[in-house]
């Protein structure tokens, strides 16, 4: 296997856009080709997220599409679909074939438009990435599963769930604080000063959580051009080179030992460890996916930052905020920058990309600029689950 | 004809589910029982398994109140995953006092978990995506 970098990347603003799946996706990609300073000629080829593109727009097959609005000559384009993770196993796949050496400069990129759909509709789809016949028969939706995991967390540990209520309030505090920050995030300017109350009383959307407990539906796109890291220095100065990649799966959560303990997490992440030869004491910056306040809590568990049920605490003390150690989600993560479903994996791998180059948003940079960033992308119930570790220095 | 590996489909499932009969798969290398049905045993994943009717009794590991329902459910019900006295766990709805089992009863609304309870069953009208009916367990207190 040969070493792999990321010469160039780009997210578009994440909201509600009003563009198609392909408009989104071109406009992130020849950012992303421009910030590498590589021309079409260049893309061998194409890697895309994106999950609900036939329910958004009617449009499935979408790689030759994209291929001919970025005028990429004849390349292979594939899609991937994981749910929310789908952008993160693009990103895997892409980064296995110039490891490989099957290709030495590719484009992966996601994007999805779900705010054409309404929430109830957005609610049906999302939901489609459940067990369809033994869990999405009783109407689960994701607020719902970690509205169960929340309950379970609180019950495993003895935490009251007033208690816990409030410590899960610090995920949305500080992720809305970043992301108030970032100007392509959602909620740019907005709920930057959250109090606890805030979060408590905001509406309870699936109790125990409420609005401010979740992420939104969201429009957007992001992408990266990935280089063989032996030519990286011929398009950038700033190779950034990805040092490990995972991905792990799980069957329907009734089959799962702990909601709280995913073992397809703590397989991927252990994966990415291995290949990196690093651990979670060695991170410094990581985009975590917190779809929900619980989710961020259960993953920086499971990717091995603290101990089990440590987690709430880690958060309710600020150390996972700037000035701590990990910090988790300096871009706003989901919660505060959005998730667009297809395209989230790889918007992480674009905030750690800025962190790493010192290039995050003015308020959000960590300083000294950090060595080493890492991902978790999170698709269903804990079904599909992919992380990446960056970091400014070859192996 | 070329082999079969569901001893029990999930139509023969849902079919068992609308006459409260709660329908497994027994193995025959470990001796476990799988629920809802899988090609292979959900513990030691051997394909050696014979059909079985479970108790349909098992007690609450977590739940949740939800208030907005994917497109084409009613809103307001509750969700719930039941760990089955013959040990695998299960998704359903929970058929309870709603404000008992939310915020509105605070910390003790977590009593629910650990509550006894036994197998009934819902049947909602399909949409198009949900190839047929929906039929769900519904777990009521013992
Ligand atoms: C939480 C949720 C139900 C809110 O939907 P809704 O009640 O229909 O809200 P609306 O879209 O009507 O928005 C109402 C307002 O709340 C804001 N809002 C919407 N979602 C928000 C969120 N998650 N956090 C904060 N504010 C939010 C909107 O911007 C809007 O503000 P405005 O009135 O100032 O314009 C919906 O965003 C949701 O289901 N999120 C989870 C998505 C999900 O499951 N993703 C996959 C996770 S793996
Ligand atoms: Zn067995």
């Amino acid at each position: 296997m040969r070493d792999v970098a990321i010469i160039g990347s780009a997210q578009t603003k994440f909201g509600k856009l009003g563009k198609s799946n392909t408009e989104l996706f071109c406009d992130a990609s020849l950012a992303a080709m421009e910030d590498a300073n590589v021309s079409q000629k260049d893309i061998e080829a194409l890697f895309v997220g994106n999950v609900l593109g036939g329910f958004e727009e009617g449009q499935i097959n979408i790689g030759g599409h994209l291929v001919g609005a970025l005028h990429l000559g004849n390349i292979p384009a594939t899609r991937f679909e994981g749910a929310c993770c789908s952008g993160t196993v693009a990103f895997r796949d892409a980064f296995m074939w110039v490891a490989s050496g099957f290709y030495d400069i590719v484009l992966v990129g996601g994007m999805e438009r779900a705010m054409i759909m309404g929430t109830p509709f957005s609610t049906r789809t999302f939901a489609m990435a459940n067990d369809c016949k033994y869990e999405g028969t009783t109407g689960i939706t994701f607020p719902g599963v970690f509205a169960m995991v929340a309950r379970r967390y609180s019950k495993i540990y003895d935490i009251p769930l007033d208690k816990l209520r409030e410590k899960m309030a610090h995920v949305s505090m500080k992720n809305h604080k970043h992301g108030a920050l970032n100007p392509h995030a959602q909620f740019y300017q907005k709920m930057g000063n959250l109090k606890v109350e805030d979060v408590l009383n905001s509406t309870v959307v699936c109790d125990p959580l409420t609005l401010m407990d979740c992420c939104p539906f969201s429009d957007g796109g992001a992408a990266v051009v990935l280089a063989s890291a032996d030519i990286a220095r011929r398009y950038t100065d700033e190779p950034i080179y990805v040092l490990g990649v995972g991905q792990g799966s799980l069957g329907h959560m009734g089959a799962q030992a702990d909601i709280t303990k995913p073992a397809s997490r703590v397989f991927s992440a252990r994966s990415a460890f291995k290949q990196a030869g690093l651990g979670p004491k060695d991170v410094d910056v990581v985009e975590i996916h917190d779809c929900f306040t619980s989710a961020e809590i259960v993953a920086s568990e499971a990717m091995g930052f603290f101990d089990w049920g440590k987690g709430a605490d880690a958060v309710e003390s600020g150390q996972t905020d700037i000035g701590g150690r990990p910090v988790i989600n300096s871009s706003g993560g989901l919660m505060g920058k959005g998730h667009p479903i297809g395209a989230t994996g790889v918007a992480q791998v674009h905030a750690i990309v800025e962190q790493l180059k010192g290039k995050a948003p003015n308020g959000n940079q960590v300083n000294p600029v950090p060595e080493i960033g890492m991902t978790d992308t999170l698709g269903g119930g804990f079904n599909t689950i992919a992380h990446t570790i960056l970091g400014r220095s070859r192996r | 004809m070329s082999k079969e590996f569901y001893v029990l489909t999930s139509n023969d499932y849902h079919e068992g589910l609308k006459n409260n009969k709660l329908l497994g798969l027994r193995c025959k290398n470990c001796g476990q029982i799988t629920c809802p049905p899988l090609p292979t045993c959900q513990w030691c994943g051997s394909t050696d398994l014979e059909k079985t009717e479970l108790s349909g009794k098992g007690e609450i590991l977590t739940f949740a109140r939800v208030y907005v329902p994917p497109e084409s459910f009613e809103p307001d019900y509750i969700v719930c995953l039941v760990r089955l006295d013959e040990g695998p766990t299960i998704m359903g709805r929970l058929d309870y006092d709603k404000d008992k089992a939310s915020l509105k009863n605070g910390n003790a609304s977590q009593d629910i978990i650990g509550m006894r309870v036994r197998l009934d069953h819902l049947v909602i009208p399909g949409d198009k995506f949900s190839a047929g009916e929906r039929v769900m367990p519904l777990f009521k207190p013992i």
